[in-house]
């Protein structure tokens, strides 16, 4: 299982990778940590005629928190999330999810923005994002634009970059006041991809009032999917009946498939048991009164 | 440009080489260096086998080019024992049955000594996750665990002695 012959280059500077973008992007294909790219590649899923190693743009390797925003730079490891004091008190919810990407050897390697631009659907850092809100900056040759997290995924595998684009680095706002976080996901074996993930992110008010939540779903639609109507909760005490009204929600929203791995129905009715305990989790986090990882 | 020249320090030792830009490193160090403690199960990243250190980190081989890590520091299994002197936890792996057929290993030794170097008391269930990325198909991991464990609890031991 090797991989197709293709010509290697290795920029020193963000203008010199996206020089070489504007030139070969389109038949050529970016590499950072490598850990989703080089298994499809030495399985020739994926046979591109050129790569563009990013490794040495050590410029977008940072974690920084600014003000009521912490910036993250795209080529920043997976590891470096992980064991970031300043990630864990600000965004806990990327702290609890990072450790469920692949196994230690992998996330040493993998980047932050390397999973969010593969995009696969039940991918734990795109989730996260979508449930924290966010945006990123891509660059190309002729300007940085700045899209949001919800406007990012497009499809399986496909996202709004361009081949002459780079992600450059993700702005993730830290979330104010009595706010709680929970990622849960359930897959077949540790570090396999999850047959369904749920992230959810929510702050009350001072009567214990839902005020903001956001609800995102993996591995049971072509991106990860943000369920807006969860917002019908705002205003409420979290209560049985409210819980049992998200499931039906999520049961409407969900468009799981079948294959070797789970059927669309348990994929479905794991959507429906995560929902329910990372909203439950994510409020009694809120009020101070569950600090246990789920 | 698909042929490149690379220097890269692997246990302590410079080598320059030319490869071809889709060279695996996991090649790379077996066949152009001869270094073959470092195993290829799977090549694609699930196995653990051909896990190696990178700039101290542990990382798969397999999924890394050659070309990307000139001048880059390397170190593999036959660089962990000093003078045929084996350390502390390859002595373990001797003592507590920590492998049968062995190809394994080389990869379990270096994610351990990584962590372990990262991570001096892990939890028990600590080390079975870091553990979960490697497959071992003879032990049941009974006695892998048993011989980190053993390495942390010398550690340990170690370490109050020399507080006292």
């Amino acid at each position: 299982m090797k991989p197709a012959k293709f010509d290697y280059y290795c920029p020193k500077t963000v203008d010199e990778a996206l020089a070489l973008l504007e030139e070969i992007g389109f038949d050529g294909k970016i590499i950072a940590g490598g850990q989703s790219l080089v298994p499809i590649m030495n399985m020739r899923l994926s046979t591109p005629e050129y790569l563009i190693d990013i490794n040495q743009l050590k410029d977008l390797q940072f974690i920084e928190l600014d003000g009521s925003k912490m910036k993250i730079g795209a080529l920043t490891r997976q590891t470096e999330i992980e064991m970031s004091d300043a990630v864990r008190k600000h965004l806990g919810l990327l702290s609890e999810a990072v450790p469920y990407i692949g196994h230690v050897q992998t996330r040493n390697r993998g980047t932050f923005g390397g999973s969010l631009v593969h995009a696969d659907p039940s991918a734990e850092i795109p989730l996260s994002l979508m449930a924290l809100g966010g945006t990123l900056h891509i660059a190309s040759k002729e300007e940085v634009r700045e899209v949001n997290v919800e406007e990012f995924f497009v499809t399986y595998l496909t996202t709004d970059i361009m081949p002459n684009e780079l992600l450059t680095e993700i702005h993730v706002p830290v979330p104010e006041g009595r706010t709680g976080y929970s990622f849960h996901e359930i897959s077949r074996r540790h570090g396999d991809f999850a047959l369904v993930a749920a992230a959810c992110q929510l702050s009350i008010d001072d009567q214990d009032r839902i005020s903001k939540v956001r609800l995102v779903l993996g591995g049971v639609d072509a991106v990860p999917l943000l369920i807006t109507d969860a917002s019908v909760m705002e205003g409420e005490h979290l209560s049985a009946p409210l819980l049992n009204k998200i499931a039906d929600m999520v049961d409407e929203a969900v468009n799981p498939e079948s294959d070797l791995h789970a059927t669309a129905d348990y994929r479905r009715h794991l959507a429906k048991q995560l929902a329910v305990r990372t909203v439950k989790t994510a409020y009694e986090r809120a009020r101070g009164e569950n600090n246990e990882r789920s | 440009m698909s042929v490149h020249k690379i220097e890269v320090t692997i246990n302590g030792k410079k080598y320059q080489e030319q490869v071809e830009s889709r060279m695996l490193l996991s090649d790379f160090l077996r066949e152009t260096c001869g270094l073959t403690g470092t195993h290829v199960g799977c090549e694609h990243g699930v196995c653990g086998a051909c896990t190696i250190h990178l700039n101290g980190s542990a990382v798969r081989s397999c999924l890394i080019f050659a070309v990307q890590v000139d001048g880059q520091e390397i170190t593999t299994v036959e660089g962990l024992a000093k003078d045929g002197e084996l350390t502390p936890l390859q002595r373990n792996f001797i003592e507590c049955h920590g492998l049968q057929c062995g190809f394994c290993t080389p990869g379990i030794l270096m994610s351990t000594t990584d962590y372990l170097q990262k991570n001096p008391q892990p939890t028990l269930q600590e080390i079975k996750e870091m553990l979960s990325g490697h497959l071992c198909r003879c032990t049941g991991y009974e006695g892998i665990i048993k011989a980190i464990q053993k390495t942390v609890d010398e550690n340990n031991h170690h370490y109050e002695a020399e507080r006292r």
